[in-house]
Parts: C-alpha cells; sequence; structure tokens
C-alpha cells in the first residue's frame, strides 16, 4: 500500500495542508527559513502600518493589498510545505494501522514452550516470541528456529508470501508482519519505538527531517543573497532622502509597505519558499518506489554516485542459467539429443532444467507427457556424481559435467568424441555451461551431444547501462563467476567493467580503491557478509528480504528486493538536485523583471518635468500606474510559488544526458525562461489590476 | 569616431589576446618553480633575501599561517609609509621641503597603498618628499600588487592540489611575484616612458616664466619608475596630481598606449596562468572570455554615450575634461580598462565623461573588479563568483556542486558570499550614511543625481579597491578619510580572507575525477551562466543607486537639465 501513488492534489491531503499552511505562521516555524523569515516580519510590520492608518484616518487599500499578498506569499509557501508533508504523513497512517494493539506470544524460558501472552509494546531486545499462522510478528526480530512464509505486504505492498527461515540470510523479520504458514521462533533485536516499522514511519512522516549538506549550503547562499538585497533596499531609502530634497520633493516616495513589497520581490522567496518541499518530495518519491532512504544525505549522494556495483544475479541477468543451444555430436540427431535432454529433465525442477523441456518444446515441438509412456525411473543430480538424469526401461539417459560423463562413458569402454569436446570448451570459453548429454543402452554408451546453459541478460539492460554511460556512470558487475564466464557476461550486457570471483573482501577493496580516487559508489547487497560494503558504499541499498545487518549497513531499503531499483535511486537523486538548482535559477532570474517593474514605479515622480519623472523612461513593461506596479509585482511573486508547487513535488524532468546537455536544457528553461516570464506575468497581472480598479 | 581609433582599439585586444598567454606561461613558471631564462640570474638574488630574512623556501604554510604572514606584512607596510608621511619634512631628498601631513591623511593613504587602492586625497607634487613617493608608496605598489598575485596563486594551489593541507609560501610567493615579475617589467616599462619624456629626476622644481610673463612652477621628481609599477600593479597611484593626463607622466600617445595596455597585461596574463596553474588552459580561457566579453560590452556603452549628440553642449564631440592629445576614444579606453582592472589611474577626468560613461566606469567597480581587476585580486574575485556560479548552476545537471573536482559545499558558498558582500556593504552603506549627513554633503561641489555620483563614486573605488576618482569631490576631510580608509581595508581583506579560506577548505577535499556527469567550467555556456551572476547578483544590487546618479542624469540631460 506504499507503492499506491497518489494525485499530487489529494483533498484529503490538501484540506490538511491548508490548516497547517496557518499553524506553521508559528515564528518557531518560520525562524527555521531566514528567506521566509523576512517575508513574515515585513508582512508583520506592514500589518502594524497598516492599523497605525486605520487609527490616524489615513486608511489605504493599497497599503491593504499589498499586506495581504504579503501574508500570501507566507502562506503559500507554508502550503507547499504542508502539502509535501501530507502525503508522507497520509502514508504513515497506514502504516501505523499494522502497529497498533497486537499481543505476543512470549517464551519466558525458551527453548522451553511456556508461553505467556504480553502486549507488544512490552518486549525488550532478546526476547524470543512464538509466531504461528495468523500472528502478527510484534517486533523486528532474527528467526532462531523454523521456517515460515509470512506476508509482509503491510511494508511493501507485495502480497506474495516471503520465506523466512533460522540462519542464512532470511532470517531478519520485520514487526508488523504476518505469518501464514507453520511457526517461527523471533528473538527480538530491537527495542520497542525504535523498530523498523517505527522509523520508516518516521522516516516518511518527514517527523525527523534533517537539512541534507547541499540544503543547508544552499540556504546560507539564500539568506547572504537576502542579505544583499536587504542592504539595497533598506541604503535606497537613504538615497531616495537625498534624491528628494535635490528634486524638491516634499514627501517621501518609500513608505514602508512600499519598501517591504521591493524586498520581498527581490529576495528569493520563490526557490526560499518552495526549498524544504522539495527535499520532502524527493524522499517521497523514493517512497513512492517503495525504497526508504535513512537520511535526505543519502538520496543526494545518490545524484553524485558516478560508480555502480551491480550484483549480476537478479540485476543483469535472470536469476538462473537457461539452456540456449543443443548442440549435437557428430552423426547424432539434433532432435534425438533434445529429446534425450527432456526426458532427463521432466523431473528436474531447477530452472535450469525446466529451461532445458522449454527450449526442446520451442525448437522441436517434442512435449513432455509424449516421453512418459515407459516405466521410468529419475536420478537426482548429487555430490558425488556431478550427474542426473533418467532410466527408462533398458535406456539410461545421464546428463552432467564434461569431466563426469567422460569417466562414465570411459568405464563404459567408450571413447569421448572430439567434436564433442570442443564444443564443451568453447561453451566454457564464452562463459556459458555445458552440459553432457549421453545415452547408455545396452552396456554401450554414446554421447549424443551438449546442451549450452547460460546467463541470460535482461532485456533493455544494456541499452540502461549505455544510458547511465552518457550521464558519466560508470557500472560495475559484480558476480561469483570464474572470469572467463563473468566478462563474456559483461560484454554481453555492456558494463563497464566486472570483478569476478568476488568475496566481500574483494568487494569491499574494489569500493574503497574507487572511493580513493574519488569517485562515489552504489551498491546492492542483502547478506550479512554484504554489511561491510553496504556500510562503505556512499549509496547502500539492502534488500528488504535481506538480514538484519544489511539493513541496518545500507542507507536505503528496498521494499521489493529489486536490484534493479538501485537505477531509479540514481535518477531520483539526480532529480532532487536537478529541481533544486533549477528552481535557484529560476527565482534569481526573476529579479531583472521585478527590478524594472519597481524601480520606476517608486520614483515615478522624482525629478520630474511636466508631471513625468524622469526614470518613468525605465517603465519598459508600461505598467499602468506605480501602483498597480508595485501590486503586480508582489502578486507575481506570491502566485508564482504557488505555480511551482506542482514542479517542486514532481521534480524537474530527468533523463540521464550528459551534463553540458541537460544544462543547456535546463539553462535555456529555468533560466532564461527565468528572466522572461516575470515580464509576461507581471505585465498581465497589471492589466488585470487596472481592468478590476484594485487600485 | 575615426577608424584609426577603431584601429588602435583593435590593436589594444589583439595584443592583449596575444601576451596573455606569453606572459600568463612565464608567470605560472615562477609559481610552480620551472626554470625560465631569468633563472640564472635572479635566483642567486632570491637565495640571498631568504637568507637575510631567515626565511625557508620550502616551507610550507596552511591557510591559516599564509593569512597571518600576509596581514603581518601589510601591517608592517602600512606602518612604513604612516611614519614616512608623518616625518618626511625631517628625512632626506626633500628638495621642495614639504611638510609632514595631517596624522587622518597619512591614515587614508598609508591604507591606500598597502590596500593597493592609490587612492589619493592629497596631491603628490605638493603634498609628498621624493623619499616618501619611493621609499613609501613605491615600495608599497610592488608589494601590494606582489600580495594580491600571492593570494590568487594560493588560490590556484588549494583548487589544484589534491588531498593537500597547505597553500604554499607566502613569503617566497611574494618574493618570486617582485623579483621574477614585477621588477623586470617595471624597468623595462619605465625606460621607454623615460624615452618618452617621463620626468625622472631628484633635482628640485623648476621655477619659469611663461609667455604671458607669469612665473610657474614646474614639478619633477622620480616619475617614469614610479609610473611603470603603478600601471603595471594596477595600482594607479599618479605620482602628479592629475595623474595620467599630466603632460609629464603620459606624454605621447606612444606611452599612451604603452600605459592603457600595461593597465590589463598582467590581470589578462594571470587568467592563463591560472589555467596552468589548475591543469587546465582552457580553464583560464573561460574566464579571460567572460571578463574581455564585459570590458568590450561597457567599452561600447561608453563610446556609444561618449558620441552621441548633447543637446546641451550642442556637440557630438564631448572634449570636456579630456586631453587633447589623447582625444575621446582613447579616454574612454582608458577609463574603462582603469576602472575593471582596479587600477584607478587617470589620463581624462571621470566627472566630466557623458552620464552613461561615467555610470559604466562605477559599473565596473561595482561588480567586484572582476573584470580583469586588480593584478592578482581580479582573479580571486573572480573566482567567488565562478563559486557561486557552480554552486547554483551546477545542481542543474543533477549533481552536488563540484569545481575542477572539488566539492563546493557550505563553507564555500559562505565564504564566496561573504567575499561578494564585504565590498556592496562598504559602497552602499557609505554612500547612504554619506549623502545624509553635513559632514558629507559638504565636500560635494555638484547637487543632484550628480553630486549622488561623486559620493557613490568614491566608496566605490574604495571599496574595490580601484583609487581613482570622480572628481568634484573635496575629501581630505576627517570624515571621508575616515570612511574611506575603512572601506578600502573592507574591499580589500573582506575579500582576501575569504578567498584563502576557501584556498584551505578545498585543498584538503578529495578530487572527483570528471566525466560525461561534470558540469563543465570551460565552455561558453559557463561563461554566459558566470555573466549572469555577476549581472544578477553582483551588479542589479546597484541598480537602484545607479538609478538615481549615472541614469537619472543621462534621462535629465536628454531633457536639457544638467548639474
Amino acid at each position: 500500500m506504499l507503492s499506491q501513488s497518489q494525485s499530487l492534489f489529494d483533498p484529503t491531503i490538501t484540506r490538511r495542508a491548508v490548516v497547517d499552511a496557518f499553524s506553521k505562521l508559528n515564528p518557531l516555524v518560520q525562524l527555521k527559513n531566514p528567506v521566509m523569515f523576512i517575508v513574515a516580519v515585513g508582512a508583520v510590520l506592514s500589518t502594524m502600518t497598516v492599523l497605525r492608518d486605520v487609527a490616524s484616518g489615513t486608511f489605504s487599500g493599497f497599503t491593504l493589498q499589498i499586506t495581504l499578498w504579503l501574508w500570501f506569499t507566507v502562506l503559500f509557501a507554508n502550503f507547499a510545505e504542508a502539502i509535501a508533508e501530507g502525503r508522507g504523513k497520509a502514508q504513515a497512517d497506514t502504516l501505523r494501522k499494522t502497529r497498533s494493539g497486537s499481543t505476543a506470544r512470549l517464551l519466558t524460558q525458551y527453548p522451553s514452550l511456556t508461553e505467556h501472552r504480553v502486549v507488544a509494546a512490552e518486549l525488550k531486545v532478546g526476547d524470543v516470541v512464538l509466531c504461528e499462522a495468523g500472528d502478527n510478528i510484534p517486533g523486528d526480530g532474527e528467526v532462531i528456529q523454523g521456517i515460515a512464509s509470512v506476508n509482509e505486504s503491510a511494508i511493501t505492498g507485495e502480497s506474495a508470501p516471503v520465506i523466512r527461515e533460522a540462519g542464512g540470510d532470511r532470517s531478519a523479520v520485520t514487526g508488523g508482519t504476518q505469518v501464514i504458514s507453520d511457526c517461527i521462533y523471533v528473538r527480538i533485536t530491537s527495542e520497542q519505538g525504535d523498530s523498523f516499522l517505527d522509523r520508516m514511519i518516521a522516516l516518511v512522516e518527514g517527523a525527523q527531517r534533517q537539512k541534507t549538506p547541499n540544503e543547508i549550503a544552499l540556504s546560507i547562499l539564500l539568506a547572504a543573497l537576502s542579505i544583499v538585497f536587504l542592504l539595497a533596499v533598506v541604503t535606497l531609502k537613504g538615497f531616495a532622502y537625498y534624491s528628494e530634497i535635490a528634486s524638491g520633493l516634499t514627501n517621501s516616495l518609500l513608505s514602508i509597505p512600499v519598501l517591504i513589497a521591493l524586498l520581498v520581490c527581490l529576495i528569493p522567496t520563490t526557490i526560499g519558499g518552495l526549498l524544504s518541499a522539495i527535499g520532502i518530495s524527493g524522499m517521497d518519491r523514493l517512497i513512492q518506489r517503495n525504497v526508504i532512504a535513512t537520511s535526505g544525505r543519502a538520496v543526494e549522494a545518490a545524484g553524485d554516485v558516478d560508480v555502480l556495483l551491480l550484483d549480476k544475479t537478479g540485476t543483469i541477468t535472470f536469476g538462473n542459467r537457461m539452456a540456449s543451444e543443443f548442440i549435437p555430436a557428430n552423426g547424432v540427431d539434433a532432435k534425438r539429443l533434445a529429446e534425450a535432454a527432456q526426458r532427463s529433465s521432466l523431473a528436474d525442477e531447477t530452472p535450469e532444467g525446466r529451461s532445458i523441456v522449454v527450449l526442446a518444446k520451442e525448437l522441436f515441438g517434442i512435449r513432455g507427457h509424449e516421453n512418459t509412456e515407459h516405466q521410468t525411473t529419475f536420478i537426482p543430480f548429487t555430490a558425488q556424481t556431478r550427474m542426473s538424469g533418467v532410466d527408462v526401461g533398458i535406456r539410461s539417459i545421464r546428463k552432467g559435467a564434461a569431466d563426469a560423463v567422460i569417466k562414465l562413458v570411459e568405464s563404459y569402454g567408450s571413447v569421448f568424441p572430439a567434436d564433442v569436446k570442443r564444443a564443451v570448451e568453447d561453451i566454457a570459453k564464452t562463459g556459458g555451461t555445458p552440459l553432457v548429454v549421453a545415452e547408455i543402452v545396452e552396456n554401450k554408451a554414446v554421447v549424443l551431444g551438449v546442451i549450452h546453459l547460460k546467463d541470460v541478460v535482461k532485456g533493455g539492460i544494456k541499452e540502461r547501462f549505455a544510458e547511465l554511460r552518457k550521464a558519466g556512470i560508470r557500472t560495475v558487475m559484480i558476480t561469483g563467476d570464474n572470469p572467463l564466464t563473468a566478462a563474456a557476461i559483461a560484454a554481453e550486457a555492456g558494463v563497464d567493467d566486472y570483478i569476478a570471483e568476488a568475496t566481500p573482501e574483494i568487494k569491499l577493496k574494489r569500493i574503497r580503491d574507487e572511493q580513493a580516487q574519488g569517485h562515489l559508489v552504489a551498491m546492492v547487497g542483502d547478506g550479512t557478509n554484504d554489511a561491510p560494503a553496504l556500510a562503505q558504499a556512499d549509496v547502500g541499498v539492502a534488500m528488504n528480504s535481506g538480514t538484519q545487518a544489511a539493513r541496518e549497513a545500507g542507507n536505503m531499503v528496498d521494499l521489493d528486493n529489486n536490484p534493479t531499483k538501485l537505477l531509479e535511486v540514481v535518477e531520483i537523486g539526480k532529480q532532487l538536485l536537478m529541481t533544486r538548482g533549477s528552481l535557484t535559477t529560476f527565482s534569481i532570474a526573476n529579479d531583472v523583471a521585478k527590478y524594472f517593474a519597481i524601480i520606476p514605479a517608486i520614483f515615478a515622480t522624482l525629478y520630474a518635468t511636466n508631471g513625468t519623472g524622469a526614470l518613468s523612461a525605465l517603465n519598459i513593461m508600461r505598467l499602468a500606474t506605480p501602483e498597480s506596479a508595485i501590486l503586480s509585482a508582489i502578486i507575481f511573486n506570491a502566485l508564482i510559488i504557488v505555480a511551482l508547487i506542482p514542479l517542486a513535488l514532481r521534480g524537474v524532468a530527468y533523463k540521464p544526458l550528459p551534463a553540458s546537455t541537460l544544462l543547456w536544457k535546463n539553462f535555456l528553461l529555468y533560466g532564461v525562461g527565468g528572466i522572461i516570464v516575470p515580464f509576461v506575468g507581471i505585465k498581465l497581472i497589471d492589466m488585470l489590476v487596472v481592468v478590476l480598479h484594485l487600485v | 569616431m575615426q577608424t584609426t581609433e577603431l584601429l588602435q582599439i583593435a590593436l589594444y585586444f589583439g595584443l592583449l589576446i596575444i601576451l596573455t598567454p606569453l606572459i600568463g606561461g612565464f608567470m605560472a613558471k615562477i609559481f610552480t618553480g620551472e626554470k625560465t631564462w631569468l633563472t640564472p640570474v635572479l635566483t642567486p638574488v632570491e637565495g640571498f633575501i631568504y637568507k637575510l630574512s631567515g626565511v625557508d623556501d620550502r616551507e610550507e604554510m596552511s591557510w591559516k599561517q599564509y593569512a597571518c604572514a600576509l596581514l603581518v606584512f601589510n601591517l608592517l607596510g602600512f606602518l612604513a609609509v604612516f611614519i614616512l608621511m608623518l616625518t618626511q619634512a625631517a628625512l632626506p631628498l626633500n628638495p621642495q621641503g614639504v611638510t609632514g601631513t595631517s596624522v587622518l591623511l597619512a591614515l587614508n593613504t598609508a591604507v591606500s597603498f598597502m590596500t593597493n587602492t592609490n587612492w589619493q586625497a592629497y596631491s603628490g607634487e605638493a603634498a609628498l618628499s621624493y623619499l616618501t613617493q619611493m621609499v613609501g608608496l613605491g615600495v608599497q605598489n610592488f608589494v601590494s600588487a606582489a600580495t594580491g598575485i600571492a593570494v590568487m596563486v594560493a588560490l590556484a594551489r588549494g583548487i589544484a592540489r589534491k588531498q593537500g593541507t597547505s597553500v604554499g609560501n607566502f613569503w617566497v610567493d611574494l618574493t618570486r611575484s617582485t623579483l621574477y615579475i614585477l621588477l623586470p617589467l617595471s624597468l623595462l616599462l619605465a625606460i621607454i616612458l623615460i624615452s618618452q619624456g617621463v620626468v625622472q629626476s631628484f633635482g628640485s622644481y623648476v621655477q619659469t616664466t611663461t609667455l604671458e610673463g607669469r612665473s610657474q612652477m614646474i614639478p619633477l621628481g622620480a616619475a617614469a619608475s614610479q609610473i611603470a609599477i603603478k600601471q603595471l600593479g594596477t595600482n594607479g597611484g599618479g605620482f602628479f596630481g592629475v595623474n595620467s593626463a599630466h603632460p609629464f607622466e603620459n606624454p605621447t600617445p606612444f606611452s599612451n598606449f604603452l600605459q592603457v595596455f600595461s593597465i590589463l597585461m598582467l590581470p589578462a596574463a594571470l587568467t592563463y596562468t591560472y589555467g596552468k596553474i589548475v591543469g587546465s588552459v582552457k580553464q583560464g580561457w573561460t574566464l579571460f572570455a567572460a571578463m574581455l566579453v564585459v570590458l568590450l560590452i561597457v567599452l561600447g556603452v561608453s563610446l556609444w554615450s561618449e558620441t552621441q549628440y548633447n543637446s546641451v553642449l550642442q556637440t557630438a564631440h564631448q572634449m570636456e575634461g579630456k586631453e587633447q592629445r589623447f582625444g575621446v576614444a582613447n579616454s574612454m579606453l582608458w577609463g574603462m580598462t582603469t576602472t575593471v582592472a582596479s587600477n584607478g589611474s587617470v589620463n581624462a577626468m571621470h566627472d566630466s565623461f557623458s552620464p552613461l560613461a561615467g555610470g559604466m566606469a562605477m559599473l565596473n567597480m561595482m561588480l567586484g573588479e572582476v573584470i580583469f581587476g586588480g593584478v592578482g585580486a581580479g582573479m580571486y574575485g573572480m573566482l567567488m563568483f565562478v563559486v557561486i556560479t557552480v554552486f547554483i548552476a551546477g545542481l542543474m545537471v543533477g549533481r552536488t556542486p563540484e569545481y575542477l573536482g572539488k566539492k563546493i559545499e557550505a563553507f564555500e558558498v559562505q565564504m564566496a558570499m561573504v567575499a561578494i558582500l564585504a565590498p556592496s556593504a562598504v559602497i552602499l552603506i557609505g554612500t547612504m550614511i554619506a549623502v545624509l549627513i553635513p559632514q558629507g554633503l559638504s565636500s560635494l561641489n555638484n547637487q543632484g543625481p550628480h553630486g549622488f555620483s561623486e559620493i557613490l563614486y568614491a566608496f566605490t573605488s574604495a571599496a574595490g579597491n580601484n583609487g581613482s576618482a570622480f572628481g568634484g569631490l573635496t575629501v581630505d576631510t576627517p570624515f571621508y578619510n575616515i570612511a574611506l580608509s575603512l572601506g578600502m581595508l573592507i574591499g580589500r581583506f573582506g575579500v582576501i580572507l575569504p578567498a584563502l579560506a576557501i584556498a584551505g577548505s578545498l585543498v584538503g577535499k578529495k578530487y572527483t575525477p570528471p566525466s560525461l556527469g561534470t558540469f563543465p567550467t570551460d565552455k561558453p555556456l559557463f561563461v554566459v551562466l558566470l555573466l549572469a551572476v555577476i549581472g544578477i547578483v553582483g551588479a542589479l544590487t546597484f541598480f537602484p543607486a545607479l538609478s538615481l546618479g549615472p541614469i537619472v542624469e543621462h534621462l535629465l540631460m536628454n531633457s536639457g537639465k544638467i548639474f
């Protein structure tokens, strides 16, 4: 249920956000955002001016409108943040429901099975509980005995049950999930309130949200820019005073609300108002894809990653080797080989076995049931014989590794054909696995040929890697295969590099080496032995099905257990940073038009000849009156925040392109666009203001 | 404009582009310790200097040590000039018998020459002895320029070095800049200038009778040697009061060309030096291109403005305040280069420029003196804008920002903004105070927007360490002497210290090798982005102030009103 996507403005969330927008007016909340704090202070000052004017009977509708729009600016920014948080809160509520009021069957004297019913919240680390079919697992823990299928849909949204068993890499269970069959004994590994689910809720809700390093740096920039403009506006009051006297004016050109309007228009309110919404929704986009990041820092790092360590199995290839070809021995009909191979594999439930049956059917139309008319005995694979097969009446079929089959046929006094040997070597050279098929009839062994088993690379993955390469990201394939096999698959999948015969130590060393050269590395892992590498990597995505150790070590958890997700994680990280940069650029570029709206307006009567101020020449937008110009600028400034909320929540479009191409695109869109849009927008609003007689 | 004038401007920029890699490459060799043709001659001298002063030239400094050494050295320079000015009456080489100056003028002048500003609240021929000019001001002209180069080199090292801790040795950088670069070039230039008729003499002033039969005092002095370094070191402080408009300081069109060229020669070449040190000449050329574009724009605007028909003066050939032997084009070329480059020497009076041309001169300084800028100072100032540009635009490619493989993070942004904010604050706050208090206003000779421009120009010139004056403002007053001294100090060290802090922070950072995903900082688009940031963050801040000064004056002039 996490994976359900929400429309950008879900009515419930929007309603809650509107309320939150007002409650966020609390000065302590406002202080966290220096740019918006300045706007809030300005709004307060401006309100005081209005009240003073009312008291002294000099009330002006213009000042009131400016004041209102200043408040709207603050509220719009609050609303943007609230709506981003609201999406997370809605998801947190769903999660919380799974946890409420469950009880636990505590075994105080494990392994003795005396059972006490306790409230789940009272469990401590180290307690052992029993969970049978139908029970909710009361807390995060490790299976210490038994095997069970568990429904984890509460956190993953995936309805297919998963197997959890003692020992190995599938021993971790999560509080709030439900046992569907069998029974397991679970040792609790985390305090209540600090369980995986609790932390997930906190993360999703954004309760513990801390500013990321890049966000802090950007906040500093925005605060510094605000100071620059504050200086420009405050000193302008002094400059104006000199100029008023010089041009013989007796009244002051710059009222407090007008000065504040100018200041608010110049400081980067657009990005200031949307900054936290961008950060929150970046995390949110990960959650929509069922990835939980333990910190915003990790999401940022994902954007910087330039080396991806990818496990071959599951990411690059389908999990298993599959039959791809039948190579008959000289003088043997291919169909005969296929038939024998299929017959020997009918009872073989391994994916390899099944793939042989399927290939025989695809190539020669042989159907399994045609072969089952005789008395058959299946011979399973054992580590000693390293062969499997079938005995059908007097006919025995064996398939297995080449050396095992060689031994077999030689024991019957037959010669292993040279052409088959060559075929075996050729397959091995390309990284495939050769399975030799032999038939024994009446003490005579005949080698029928070779089945070529190979890793099948996932469709589209090569193109995906090529895209990543264009975006400057290198892919490194990790596999336990020998170098030969690894090289062949690496070439087929189009990865940049590979590590064959990888051990956890080699992985860890590779990550350290890459980092020493200045690269940022991302990897996926699930086993306990992956934990050091996950911890070392800049972005470590642990599979939710993995061990507790792995989940603790990584800085993201993929609830779907899909290693390919790493590619999406990188894209989301990049998208987050791009959104921030693009909106900052847009916000700063907006200033050009605002200067040209307000400066001529406030000095409209300065050094006037025949009633027209000299600086009116700068009114290049031909805005109707000074008042309409100032009001239009401040209205534009407030509305643009609202207009950009969807973009902040959704993020700017990302495609893996070289940096220079991306830069041109975003520069034209948000930089040049940022200069042009406010000229058009302010002019249109000005026309509207005049039509509606607002000033 | 005449064809010859256009040709001369083309020759100017052509020569600048040709000499930039030659001189820039030479300077890079000096700072990376490579051999040059001067090495055999000067290495013994260099070694002798270190021996004499007890400097270990192999010792490396952290940014804080580097900054400390720099501050101590500058303080000593300040004290030397300060004391010389107060005591010059009792010291030798004072044939005219000038007296000691006031304490505040000495303070202002000592700060001015230490900070490479060369703001002059005095007239050289009337107020200073030959000794003060040479030992005080002359020496500071060399070492303040060398200080700027040293800071730039330290920053470049901070960027280029991979996970180091030190940014170089201040004493070595200072000595090498002076010994290998500034001294030889000044010597050469001084000799050529003498050949053109610039005076170089220890003799006392000459009294003659003019054709009108009146008595006139003709000042002399060791001018040529000082003028050479004043141009090359972007100092700008004239030997005589009217600077390079004076016929003894700048007698011929050829001497004028040499001097105006010397203003930009080293700042331009340092872009190449920077590229060499950080390992990519293209990076240097990119910054050069950005600077050149701005200079060509402001030069174009000022030339256009100067050649428009002026309805008040009823001419399109405005020669007021300009020297007949230079004409409009050469006065504009000088006026623009001297203000972009934080030089401050003049060959025409900026007060008399058309309002827009005067405004351009101000704008040049308001940009933070980063368009070529002072020797070294222009480059490290420009790099502050580069940091901000990389930070804003770098995010748009989906990576946390990095420049030349170094991550730009909160600390760098903070420091760069301090460096940009400090001079801006001086200009805005200083001008505001001056236009509000009688001590500020009483120095004005003109009113209205022109008076406003005079005050705005003075604080802009101080903050940018430029030193040129708009004129029309009496600045040897307690208020201006103190306020502008403060402005010069903030404008200098408010940029140097953040720049060195960034050098120290970057030098310790991990280096990320470039990939296709890296934000490119050596492409034309980067020039555009950089200029946009300079324009919006640097220039637009002053748009309101400029509107009330030169812009409104220009608009009023067009409707027949002057001030």
